[in-house]
Order: C-alpha cells, then sequence, then structure tokens
C-alpha cells in the first residue's frame, strides 16, 4: 500500500516536472526540430513535386555554384581573422584592467557599451568615417595617402573586421576578467617561490585555468562573427562588394527565390560544419585544460 | 623602483583611455550630433551623403567635419521626427511591439523548462540539454531556414508572430537560466519540500526571488540583441511597413540625413537606458555564463 502510494508520488513528480518543461520543448520542437528534419528531407530530393531522392545532389550543385562558394569562402575568410582577434584582444584588456589603474568601473563601462548600441544607430557614423569623402581619408591624406572608398576596396574585409572587433570586445572582456578572477592566488604565489618564470605560469596556470572560457569565447565569437552581416548589409545594402558577399547574403537572395532545394542544402551544410567546428574545439579544450575540471 | 613602477601604471593608464574614446567615440558622437540643425548636418556632412542638402541652395563643406560640438545646440532633428515624419516613429513602434513580446516570453518559459533541468535530472535531460545549447549554437543561417518553413505552414509569414514566436523559443535564456538556478543551494528546495511546499510553490517563492538579477540581465540580453535584429525581418517580415527600425533606419541616408541622428539617437536609448541601470546585473550574468559546460 505505501508502495503504490510512493509510486503514484513519483509519477506525480513526473508529471509535474514535464508540466515545466513542456512548454519550451513543444516549442522548440515544433519551430526547430520539425521543420530541421524536414529540411533535411528536402536536401536530399529533387523538387517539392516528384519527391525523388537524388542523395547528394543538391550538395555538389551547390559546391557548383559560383555565388555559394565565394560567400562561403568569404564568412569563413572572415571569421578565420575576427575570431583570433575577438580572443586575444579581450584577453589582453582584460589583463590591462587588472593592471591596478584607476577608474577600472568607469573603463569597464565604456569598454562594455558598444554591445548595446544598435548596429542601425552607429552605421551613419561609420559612413562619415569610411566613406570616399570620409574622415579617416582625411586623416590619412595628412600623410599623403590617396582616397579610396573603404567599403568597396580590398581593405573592406579589414572595416568589417573592426566594426566587428569595435561591438563584441567588451562582452569577451568581461568573460576574461571573471576567469582571471577564479585563479587561485596561491598557486601564482607558490610559482613565484619556485621561481617560475612568467612563461611558464602562462602556459601552465593561466591557460589551464583559463582554457573554459576562451572555449567559451571562441565559440560566441564565432557566431558572432557571422552576425557582421548586419554592419555588411546597412552600410553597403544587398548588393557590397565582392569580398563582403556573406551567407546571409546568399541565404537572403535564394529566399528571394524560394529555391528549397538551394535554401535546405545549404542550412543542412552549414549545420554540420558547425557541429564539427564546435566539437574540434571541445575536443582541444579537454586537451588543454583536463587538469582542472573537476 | 616607486618612481619607475607609478609611471608605468601611468602609461597602461593612458592606453586604456585611449581605447576607452575609441569604443565611445561613435556613440557619443551620434548623440551630440543629434543635436544640431539639419543645415549645421547638411554642412558638415554633404560630402559623404549626397542627398543631405534636399533641395534648397545651402552651403557644403568641401571635406567632412566631424564635430563632437554643435555649432548651436537644438532640438529641430526630435521636433522633425516627431511631426514631419511619423514614419520612423511607426518603425520605432513595430520594434517595441515585436521585442517586448519576445524578452517576455522567452524569459517565463525559459523559466520553466530551466526549472525542471535543474530539479530532475537523468539521461534524457542531459541529452536534451545538451541538445539546446547545440541549438543555441547554431547561426541564423542555420534556424532562419526551419522558422521560414513553419511559418509559412502555420500562415503567419509576413506577420510580426513569425518572428516573435520563435524568439519566444529560443535556447539561449534556457541554458542560462539553468546556470543559475543550478548554483541555489540544494537544502533550500529540500527544506521548502519538507515543509509541504509544491513544486509551483518552490518555483515561485524560492527559486524565481533567487535569481531575480539573472531573470534581469538575461532579460536585458535578449533585448539587446532583438533590439538589434536584422536577419530575421529580413526574411520573416518582408514587408516594409511592419519592418523594425533597425532595418529601416539605414534607408534614411537616401533622402532624410538630417534627421538620421536624431532617429538613431532615439533608437539607442532604451537599450542605453538598460544597460546604465542594469549593467552590474548585466556583467555579473555575462560572467556566470562563461562556460558552455554543464
Amino acid at each position: 500500500m505505501k508502495k503504490k502510494r510512493r509510486l503514484n508520488e513519483c509519477r506525480r513528480d513526473r508529471l509535474r516536472d514535464l508540466a515545466f518543461l513542456s512548454p519550451s520543448v513543444l516549442g522548440v520542437a515544433v519551430f526547430f526540430i520539425a521543420p530541421f528534419f524536414v529540411i533535411v528531407y528536402y536536401s536530399l530530393i529533387n523538387n517539392p513535386i516528384q519527391h525523388e531522392f537524388v542523395l547528394f545532389r543538391n550538395f555538389s550543385a551547390l559546391f557548383r555554384n559560383s555565388a555559394f562558394v565565394t560567400a562561403a569562402k568569404n564568412t569563413a575568410g572572415l571569421s578565420l581573422v575576427a575570431v583570433p582577434l575577438a580572443v586575444v584582444l579581450p584577453f589582453l584588456l582584460a589583463q590591462l584592467l587588472e593592471c591596478r589603474i584607476p577608474l577600472k568601473s568607469q573603463f569597464r563601462t565604456f569598454f562594455l557599451s558598444p554591445m548595446m548600441v544598435p548596429v542601425a544607430s552607429v552605421v551613419l557614423i561609420w559612413q562619415v568615417i569610411f566613406s570616399h569623402n570620409g574622415s579617416l581619408n582625411d586623416l590619412l591624406g595628412l600623410f599623403g595617402a590617396g582616397k579610396i572608398d573603404w567599403l568597396k576596396s580590398q581593405y573592406a574585409q579589414l572595416v568589417v573586421v573592426t566594426l566587428f572587433l569595435w561591438k563584441n570586445l567588451g562582452y569577451n572582456m568581461i568573460l576574461f576578467m571573471a576567469a582571471l578572477n577564479n585563479i587561485p592566488g596561491e598557486l601564482i604565489e607558490v610559482a613565484d617561490i619556485d621561481g617560475a618564470t612568467p612563461w611558464f605560469k602562462f602556459r601552465n596556470i593561466t591557460l589551464r585555468y583559463l582554457s573554459p572560457t576562451i572555449l567559451f569565447v571562441t565559440i560566441l565569437s564565432l557566431i558572432n562573427s557571422f552576425k557582421v552581416f548586419r554592419e555588411v548589409y546597412l552600410l553597403t545594402g544587398e548588393y557590397p562588394v565582392e569580398s563582403l558577399y556573406m551567407l546571409q547574403h546568399f541565404m537572403n537572395n535564394t529566399f528571394a527565390s524560394l529555391d528549397y532545394q538551394k535554401l535546405s542544402a545549404a542550412a543542412v551544410l552549414m549545420a554540420l560544419v558547425m557541429v564539427v567546428i564546435i566539437a574540434l574545439l571541445f575536443v582541444l579544450e579537454d586537451k588543454l585544460g583536463k587538469d582542472v575540471e573537476g | 623602483m616607486n618612481k619607475k613602477r607609478l609611471f608605468g601604471r601611468g602609461m597602461l593608464t593612458l592606453l586604456a583611455a585611449f581605447f576607452a574614446l575609441v569604443f565611445l567615440l561613435p556613440t557619443v558622437l551620434t548623440l551630440s550630433n543629434s543635436f544640431m540643425t539639419q543645415t549645421e548636418i547638411a554642412a558638415n556632412y554633404g560630402a559623404v551623403f549626397k542627398n543631405a542638402a534636399g533641395s534648397g541652395k545651402t552651403y557644403i563643406s568641401e571635406k567632412v567635419n566631424l564635430k563632437f560640438i554643435p555649432d548651436k545646440v537644438s532640438f529641430s532633428q526630435y521636433a522633425a521626427t516627431l511631426f514631419k515624419s511619423p514614419d520612423y516613429l511607426f518603425k520605432f513602434w513595430n520594434s517595441v511591439r515585436l521585442v517586448v513580446p519576445i524578452v517576455i516570453l522567452q524569459v517565463a518559459i525559459a523559466a520553466l523548462a530551466a526549472y525542471s533541468f535543474t530539479r530532475y535530472r537523468g539521461k534524457m535531460k542531459s541529452f536534451l540539454f545538451f541538445f539546446y545549447v547545440i541549438l543555441m549554437l547554431m547561426p541564423y543561417q542555420v534556424t532562419l531556414v526551419p522558422n521560414y518553413l513553419v511559418s509559412d505552414w502555420l500562415g503567419i509569414l509576413d506577420t510580426r508572430w513569425a518572428i516573435i514566436l520563435p524568439g519566444a523559443f529560443a535556447p539561449f535564456s534556457v541554458f542560462l537560466l539553468t546556470k543559475f538556478m543550478r548554483r541555489i543551494p540544494q537544502s533550500l528546495i529540500e527544506a521548502a519540500k519538507l515543509d509541504g511546499a509544491g513544486e509551483w510553490h518552490i518555483f515561485t517563492r524560492i527559486c524565481l526571488p533567487q535569481c531575480r538579477s539573472a531573470l534581469y540581465s538575461i532579460a536585458i540580453l535578449v533585448f539587446i540583441d532583438y533590439w538589434n535584429m536584422v536577419e530575421q525581418p529580413l526574411i520573416l517580415l518582408p514587408n516594409a511597413e511592419q519592418q523594425p527600425l533597425s532595418v529601416f533606419l539605414s534607408t534614411i541616408n537616401a533622402g532624410e540625413v538630417g534627421l538620421a541622428f536624431a532617429v538613431a539617437t532615439v533608437y539607442m536609448i532604451p537599450s542605453l537606458l538598460l544597460f546604465l541601470h542594469g549593467e552590474e546585473a548585466l556583467v555579473e550574468g555575462i560572467t556566470n555564463a562563461g562556460s558552455v559546460k554543464g
């Protein structure tokens, strides 16, 4: 009798738990998971009318599509430059603020402030700075440099990386500041007594303790680097110079023509690439920081 | 020795001040320029924005003139925005109507789910949580295609629900809140349970008050993210009438640069106020999100 009651209680707990979880799970299932399976299906058939399986033909078509290849290359190239910088620079900034300089919390606020500024609000200033008749050219002109239209030049990607860093450095810096404060002080003291070199301390203490944060910042920056489409779109519109043609531009154009096969194949491919990259980063972090966790 | 150290710290402070200037410049310039008269804007930036001057005969300086302090402080830009171009106000209202429901729904649904993820754990749960993390890390280029499909099925494409509903179920808040709730001492919950409190009671009376600052910081983060949205409305809300200001603002350059800085400032104000008011909570929130692992 008692046992039965217990069982009932257990079941009731389960049901209650489900009640808490179900709004979220249902929503995620309806808006993300179910349609994602449909997309996987779409990426494998020839068209929505005949439903004939063509396996990887949509994917190989994608690789032969010059717009996609350009977009993928540009996006990858930009991320490859932007992400490492978005990890290293905030780390240095965090170190700078931890050097017991005055007005530390004010500096923190200033560095963090760009994250709250909507891209649309500062686009004007970027245009004034980077356009052909802009301030940057005037400034460089003092040193005798010629005028260029930065966002249409070969340096366009560099400009976008700068804008990306401007927006994201503060956020990443906060993460590093917290992680740096979590390193036990005694550990460094002991190392100092043992006469450890700064490089040894950095390699064996700082890096180990920071590795989960480095992983997090890397993944976060990677995802944010895909969002530079916002800056590019708001600054240069739907048709930027070739070097700024991002994957999101490609998706927008494909949405416009509603080519489901192309769209699905691109989304599935991108999801796979992301999963692989994230898995690799996880493995790497596991190797770097395995002694600290636990 | 001491002098040397003081000098070093002075240099570091200068360096930090330099960075702070760079980080603040675009925001401050936008703000201060919004108090210039339209003629002054035309004169200063006519070299960049071809249509700045409108039709009349206005003086345009040959070089751009990026200035901090207006010649004459005026609210004419704001007045013009308010009374002559209701379009911008309308788009601002669009932004509010999109973002506020997303923030409320996402945080509410996430709080329920996070409670479940915290209270009962099992193999299924950890798998589900892992899945949420992966989903959270997917860029828009992946998730917009499923979102589009579902919106199409449900017939809500081109209505604001096409953006609100996927936003409401986005797993970002679930992830962050779960991390917070796992820090609530189990003993608190056990004690309440012994006193005969039900799950709902524990959730509303113990769990939620304990992570009040977390809820606030997550709400700010979600707000900032969606206030800045560009990708989703371009695809899910192609009707220009309905688009938020974050997309519409960029079209301003075509004709009304004289207003642009005021509109940009108005658009910045909600997130600016949230940022200034909730900075401590925000920093704490970012810090606690410091690693991707459970």
